[in-house]
Order: C-alpha cells, then structure tokens, then sequence
C-alpha cells in the first residue's frame, strides 16, 4: 500500500510546536521552540529544507558509500538480488545485535555481517570475508522486504555496509519506518517484481526525482513508486536532522 | 507458500469481503457540528415537555463516525474527536518499554539529539526490561545491560526490571517486535525502532499513521486440544505473512471471549508475523479481573462500533480446527500437525513470550501427565519471566494429586527449567542456552547442522534460532510436549483423548 507516505505526509500541526500548555512539556529539557510561529504558516515537510548548513553527521550515518556514487537524486552501482520475505534475521542475525550503532566501531562492525543470515542457496554473498562494506550498493528484493523483529540494526547494517537504496516490492512496516528514522537507506518500492528481471552484478543506476531505475547490463528501465515525504528526511539524515532542519527541534542540543 | 491445499479447514472459513475499499475511508461523512448549543434559548416558551425527536448519534455530538476500537484509542492519544486509517497523527505515548537490545541505542540516540543533560519525559512512563541476552558470558552483551542500568538510575526509571502496571488501554510503544502482545489488554501497542524510541524518550510523541482494522471473528466451542497458537497459526496461515501489513488485526467472537489473558497474550503477540501494526482484543470481565492486583491507575475500556469499518472480517468455527504446526522457514506455512507425523525431530523448545508463559507449562505438563511417558528427545524449558520460573516450581498441575510443573517435567526427563530469559528464540550470543548451534561450536552440543526443532516461539526464519540451516516447527505447547514424548511432529490428540 502506500507506504512512502506513511511516515509524513498531511502532518498536523504537532501539538508540542505549540507554545507549552500540556504539562509534560513544562521540563526544560523538552524540545523549546524558538520560534513558534514559523512552523505554523506552512507545511512542515514539503517546505524545502535550508541548505545553507550543512549536514549534521551523526554517528550512525556513513559519509560515502565505497561502491556508489551518490548525489541527492541518483545511485549508481551494482545490485544484489534477494527474494520475498527477507526477515531481519537474514539482514542482521541476532548474535550480532549486542552492536550498538551509535558507536562508530560498532557501527562499522554491523555492516561487516549485513545480509551474512541468508540461506547457503546464496551462492554469491553479499559482503566478502574481512570486509566492511559491500560492493553492492543497490538491494533488489521481492515482497516484505525487513519482515520480522523490531531491530533497527537491519537498515543501520545496510547503510553501515554501504548501501544507498533497497529496491523492493513491499516493505514490512518497522523496517521502512527505521529507514526513515535513521536515514540510512532509502526503502523504495518498485510497481513490478524486478526481483525477477534483475541478477546480482548488473548495474544499475536509481533516478530518484524520475521514480526510475535502469538496468544497463539489461537495458531495461523500470518505474518505481514515489518515496514522497520520507524522501526529504532520509536525504536530511533520519527524523533528527530533519526535526533539526525543519524547525520542529532546537538545533543546537546540550 | 501458505500450503493453504493441504489444509482441509478452508471450508469452514467465510471471508467476508466486506465493500469498503481505500475510497470508502476517504469518503467519510462529514458531520459538522460548530456549535450544538449556540440556539438554546433561556426563555421558557411552554410547560409541556418538548417533543422528543428520535435523536440520531450524529446529532448528540458523542458519536461522529463510527470508529473501530484502535482507530478510537489513537483518536484519544493524538487528542481528536476522530480518526480515519490512513491519517498520520502524533500520539502522546502513555508507555515506552524498551531492553537490552535496543535500550543502548535509544538512550545514546536521546543523549546526543537532546543533550546529555536532558531529562527523558516522564520517568514513570518508561519501562525497561533487560531479557533479551542476560544469561551469557558474552562481554557486549553484558556490558550493555550495564549501560543500560547506569542510565535508569541516572534518569531515576521507575519502572526498571519490572512490568507490573502495564496495561490501561492506552498507547504503548516498545523496542521489540513482539510488544503487539499487550494489546490482549484491549490497548494500542506496537513496535518501533530505537531511534523512534529516542525521540519519544525526549518528547513522549510519536508520528503514527492510523491503520485500517481487519477483523477476526472466532466462534464455537475451542476442543480440548487446541491453544490460542493454533487459532493465530491458522490465521497466519490464512492471510500470509504479509496479510496484515501496515494494518490491525482485532480478535472478537465468542471463542476469544472464553480465552484466558494469557491466551490471548498468545494472539497479539504473533500479529506481526503477519506483518501486523498491532492487535487488539477487546477489555471484558478476565482482563478486568486480570488487572485488578496488577494497576491502580484508572482506565476507560473502548470497543469499536457497530458501524466501524474494517477491511475484511474472517470468521472461523473454532470447533472444526485441528492442531496446527508452521513449518520452516515461515510462520504461515500452515500444515496440520498430523500431516507431520513422518518429520522425525532432535528436540523442543517451550519458551519465549508466546510460548515461555505459565499456562503454556501447564500445558505442555497436562500432557506430560497424560502420558505418563518420558521424552525421547532433548526437551528444553525457557520460561518468559521470574514469574513464571516461581510458577513452574510452586503452582499444583490440575488432576496430578499437587504436583508441580517442574515436578513433572522431571518425571517425563525433561532438562530443568532454565533462569527466565528470551533464550534461544531469537538465538542470540552462541552461549546462549539451548541455542542451535554448528555441532563443531561446543562440546555439549548435540545437534546436526540440520537439527529439527518443534518451538513455541513465534518465529521460525532461516537462522531464527541461532544456525541457518536448522528447521523449526512453530507450534503449541501440547503439539510441542506431544511431539517430544514421540521424537516426531505429533498431534496432541494422541495424548489428550
């Protein structure tokens, strides 16, 4: 269904941008607005975002992906192909859990072991031994896509190991929401099973404003579906630098 | 996939489709009322009483759009008179629980985005429970519980290690996949990520869209040889691991109705394997009684109207069931237990939070007792808290003359009730107790690479349980004890009649 807008579209006026009134955002440690009334006179996310700061990078964010050339609308690399149902024990098996993303070690480490839980019948692996990042940039998948547990390890790992876009039919509803909220993959959907048309090794570049993805090894060109308004906030960095951008926090914390 | 052929219970399933497409949620009536009291007048203009009109629930003002029981809890959380699937709504959250696995990251991610100073929101609306790998000598694992510990008492967390008051129909957000299990409760609750669960450790908000209801109506007398397990297996079954995406799946009928809160803890709690939002089940006489000793805070119960619009309703004749299991390597690839018979098993595993509980252990001993046999392959039991642990040692099995369930499970050569954990379930660091591991990984380890494990868990995925290639039957905990007494998938009506 329509998952690309399910984290941020027709966002109501969120009642703590507000000056305070509801009693748990009397502690000083809440967010404090600035300025109230900006936020007010137009839509929070599709206003476009200041680019005069730059990014905020923040731990759990990788700076350049090894494989791919990124710029804000497009990716370009090469493609891994999984079938439907990818749960998150596949993405990131549970004994490497007790990684915590936010330490940049640690970080790094969970993109060693992304996709390490798929099934032997995976004769081409995605990560080689003693590697931190992948060669593949691009995640070609089936149906619900990041089934299963809660772990936002399972988008953290891709991102961490250098992928840009997950191109799948469907997403399970916590894996596309951890995407958006860290910003570490953009979770797009495709209108066909190109998990089908595609092989692992192709080439492929995603033209993101276009809702496109070309396969040059084949040739052929597919459309994909709007990511809408998670787009912005996975380009921002995840719901944090976004908030940050958008007014919604202060941007400056401690 | 959903081997939905070799189920012969497709008969007795009536689907009905109802007509409400994605148009019809946009397509509400829109029954404005500006200002209901603006023409009442003061002057008395007759001593008669005024004609009464049939007054329509539109007109009073109390009902505007008939709302199902989720849609009406997240109206009352995002602080609206109503809400339509599909709405995105910020929600104040009433309870965050979040554990070892993902505590770390959601109190790191709070620190750097609100500042290291920062005070989370309300100290006594956040419970964390450390369950996940707390039995391991494994260094990350127990460092992290000690991070944890260090931020609640830093942040002065009320509710560390303990989950006694949850429950009063309102909106709980963990970091674990598995929390839909409380909305048996007849609340809204749902899985996030910690970077979620850090903005709301900050702000005590949540952006949440509203999902459309699926509805379950399950009637008829449950026969003595079925649990809960196997009502949401054949449901799984049904509409596929991805039949509930995005949207909530709410239990009614007269079955559920006579299911204790422990079993339906057992439906919530696999929602999500159906790719679910959440699961509700809506508040009656046991979850009054069941909270009764366990919350002091006040609670209005809410119930979806007749007039809300689901999706789809499914009704089943629980009566005609049979015991189900979920083959490998996906809870809806639903077959009858006795379909299984030839699979020949290397051990059980009864535990977890939807197979750890203590009517789960009741169960799997009524069969134990039943048979008066022992178990012919290594059987292992993981309860899901300190709770249940005490229960398994204390509480008199019905019709065994006062035994215990540990007493019991002795008897039928069981391994001894493990310390209260999530355990092997989710595999896990591979010290983990009865974890499925490479035969070469340990000496103690009595398993081939291919092991067939029958489980109570909820999920059996490649890897699940710790090695790839190890097969695991979901099922419940008779089909489980049956099974292990035999060394093959079993029917517990081989036990049970």
């Amino acid at each position: 269904m329509a998952t690309s807008s399910s984290l941020h579209t027709h966002l109501p006026n969120p009642s703590f941008l507000s000056p305070p009134k509801h009693p748990s955002l009397s502690h000083p440690s809440i967010i404090k607005l600035t300025n109230p009334q900006i936020s007010h006179s137009k839509p929070l996310i599709s206003s476009p975002l200041p680019l005069s700061s730059p990014l905020p990078l923040t731990l759990r964010r990788s700076t350049t992906t090894a494989s791919a050339s990124t710029t804000a609308t497009s990716f370009h690399g090469l493609c891994y192909v999984v079938g439907d149902n990818i749960d998150t024990d596949q993405i990131i098996p549970a004994e490497y859990l007790t990684l915590v993303p936010s330490n940049p070690d640690e970080y790094k480490k969970l993109g060693s072991y992304a996709l390490i839980g798929l099934p032997s019948s995976y004769l081409i692996r995605f990560m080689d031994p003693n590697q931190f990042k992948s060669k593949y940039s691009i995640v070609i998948a089936g149906d619900n896509f990041g089934c299963g547990s809660s772990r936002e390890h399972a988008p953290v790992a891709l991102g961490a190991a250098g992928v840009a876009a997950v191109v799948a039919e469907s997403y399970a509803r916590i894996f596309f929401r951890n995407s958006v909220a860290t910003g570490e993959v953009y979770p797009l959907e495709s209108e066909v099973r190109i998990c089908e048309e595609c092989k692992t090794g192709d080439v492929v570049t995603i033209e993101l404003g276009e809702n496109k993805l070309i396969n040059h090894t084949t040739g052929k060109e597919y459309k994909m579906k709007p990511i809408g308004d998670a787009g912005p906030v996975i380009e921002a960095g995840g719901i944090f630098a976004y908030a940050r951008k958008a007014g919604m926090i202060p941007s400056q914390a401690a | 996939m959903a081997s939905s052929a070799t189920v012969s219970s497709s008969a007795f399933i009536n689907k009905v489709q109802k007509d409400v497409g994605l148009s019809t949620f946009s397509t509400q009536p829109s029954f404005s009322i500006q200002n209901p009291k603006k023409t009442v007048s003061r002057k008395i203009v007759s001593v008669m009483a005024p004609q009464q009109f049939e007054r329509k629930p539109a007109t009073t003002g109390s009902v505007k759009t008939a709302m199902t029981m989720t849609e009406k809890i997240l109206a009352r959380a995002s602080e609206k008179p109503q809400l339509s699937p599909g709405e995105n709504v910020w929600v104040n959250v009433d309870v965050l629980m979040t554990h070892d696995v993902c505590g770390p990251g959601s109190f790191a991610i709070f620190k750097t985005e609100f500042g290291q100073n920062a005070k989370v929101w309300d100290r006594e609306k956040i419970v964390v429970i450390p369950d996940h790998y707390i039995f391991t000598a494994d260094e990350r694992a127990n460092r992290n519980v000690d991070i944890l510990r260090d931020y609640c008492i830093e942040q002065n967390i009320k509710y560390f290690y303990d989950i006694k008051d949850l429950g009063d129909f309102k909106v709980l957000l963990g970091t674990d996949s598995h929390t839909c299990t409380t909305g048996a409760l007849g609340q809204f609750a749902t899985g996030i990520g910690l970077t979620d669960a850090g903005f709301v450790l900050g702000t005590g908000k949540l952006l949440l869209k509203v999902p459309p209801t699926l509805r379950f109506v399950m009637d008829g007398e449950m026969p003595n040889y079925l649990l809960a397990k196997d009502l949401i297996l054949q449901i799984i079954g049904e509409i596929s691991m991805s039949g509930a995406t995005y949207k909530a799946m709410e239990f009614v009928g007269t079955t559920v109705e006579s299911l204790t809160m422990e079993e339906r803890m057992t439906l919530c709690n696999m929602v999500i394997e159906a790719g679910g939002k959440n699961g509700v089940v809506p508040a009656d006489s046991t979850t009054y009684k069941y909270l009764e000793d366990k919350t002091s805070v006040p609670y209005e119960a809410v119930y979806s109207d007749e007039q809300a619009r689901f999706v789809s309703e499914y009704r089943f004749d629980v009566s005609k069931l049979e015991p189900l299991v979920a083959k490998p390597h996906s809870p809806d690839n639903r077959a009858l237990a006795r379909e299984c018979k030839d699979v020949k098993i290397d051990r059980v595993y009864i535990g977890s939070c939807i197979g750890g509980k203590t009517e789960d252990f009741l169960a799997a001993a009524k069969v134990f007792l039943a048979s008066g046999k022992k178990v012919k392959v290594p059987t292992f039991l993981v309860p899901a808290t300190q709770k249940v642990w005490m229960d398994v040692y204390s509480l008199p099995v019905p019709g065994s003359g006062g035994k215990t369930c540990s007493q019991i499970f002795e008897e039928a050569g069981c391994d001894t009730p493990a310390s209260p954990t999530c355990g092997a379930c989710m595999g896990g660091p591979r010290d983990t107790y009865a974890r499925l591991n490479e035969p070469q990984a340990s000496y103690y380890t009595i398993l081939y690479w291919n092991t067939v494990c029958v489980s109570t868990t909820n999920r059996n995925f490649p890897g699940r349980m710790g090695h790839k290639e190890g097969q695991i039957y979901l099922a419940s905990p008779y089909t489980a004890a049956a099974s292990a007494l035999t060394g093959f998938v079993t029917d517990p009506r081989e036990f049970l009649q």
